[in-house]
């Protein structure tokens, strides 16, 4: 019996790829995988670009006048003069 | 994005190394930093249970505990430094707003990182951008169908990206892709948690990023040799 997995196309595993990979699945291990170059490399890639994403964007910090706009907001809304938009917030730049 | 505030220096793992972990397009790949289930940030049950109380020396001291977090996430969601104090501003706000209405039931930086996303979620929507297209995720565009994305070996990645380049081309992708990725790759939630805070489908999530993995792909591919250093 012909291994149905093993003999699907490139486009036919890619278009299962992202079920394969959201499940968990070790796509890898997968028999189209193992017979086809092309689709291995694009794994390798995604892979990489999957590894390389946790260090992006390190951890920075804000500017110190942040603390002063938030302050001056909070009082605001205490003393009943704010509303959401109070400080200009959730406006395009 | 080209003036990005973090630093350029980047390294990756060789091939070899990720060889081990092939679920690492599968998992939330969390970072340590970003962990929900962090550990107690010492001095936060206290200045959290006296800021409930409307302490504000308490919540100026929870704002130092979790401006970094929180700025950062702002900063990676939005790519735009002003827009990303805004917003900052406005999870802050809202947690002072809300304080009070923490129960414990998880983990306070979890529960006030969740905040910040809904903020910086609802900013999205209301700038008029398109988070999730189901007929998009589903029906790839031509240019996008499966066979575009073969790659002959000698176009394939090196296994050093730039990080600059990288972030570049996360900028560059649209809205509901970058979402997807930054919130899946970068923040390390779960589909499941993503379909649930963009009121997609699981399926959905996991099309888009494979989609948006795809089109860094491409545009990584495209000038390699421009980006990676010496």
């Amino acid at each position: 019996m012909i291994d149905e997995k093993s003999t699907m196309s490139c486009a036919e595993f890619q278009a299962r790829m992202p079920e394969l990979i959201g499940s968990g699945e070790n796509a890898a291990n997968h028999p189209h995988v193992q017979n086809c170059e092309l689709c291995r490399a694009l794994l390798a890639d995604l892979e990489t670009i999957a590894e390389a994403a946790r260090q992006l964007f390190p951890v920075v910090e804000p500017p110190e006048k942040l603390w002063a706009k938030i302050e001056s907001a909070i009082k605001s809304e205490e003393d009943g003069e704010g509303s959401e938009n109070s400080v200009g917030l959730l406006q395009p730049h | 994005m080209s003036n990005s505030p973090f630093p350029t220096q980047i390294s990756t793992e060789p091939r070899n190394s990720r060889a081990e972990s092939p679920t690492a397009l599968a998992r939330g790949n969390r970072p340590a930093s970003f962990a929900p289930a962090a550990a107690p940030v010492p001095g936060e049950a206290d200045a959290l249970a006296r800021a409930q109380a409307g302490d504000h020396q308490a919540f100026a001291q929870l704002y130092s505990l979790h401006k970094r977090r929180i700025y950062s996430l702002c900063l990676r969601m939005v790519g735009n430094i002003a827009e990303a104090e805004d917003l900052t501003q406005e999870a802050f706000l809202q947690l002072h707003r809300k304080i009070a209405t923490f129960r414990g039931d998880s983990a306070f930086s979890t529960w006030l990182h969740r905040l910040a996303i809904n903020v910086v979620l609802m900013q999205l929507r209301k700038k008029g951008l398109s988070l999730i297209s189901l007929d998009e995720a589903m029906e790839p565009a031509p240019e996008e169908g499966p066979g575009r994305s073969f790659g002959a070996p000698d176009l394939t990645l090196t296994g050093a990206i730039d990080r600059l380049a990288l972030e570049r081309a996360v900028g560059d992708l649209p809205a509901g892709y970058r979402l997807i990725f930054i919130l899946h790759d970068v923040e390390g939630f779960e589909h499941n948690e993503i379909a649930a805070m963009l009121d997609c489908s699981i399926g959905n999530s996991k099309s888009q990023l494979h989609k948006a993995r795809l089109k860094l792909r491409d545009a990584l591919r495209i000038s390699p040799q421009q980006e990676v250093g010496p």
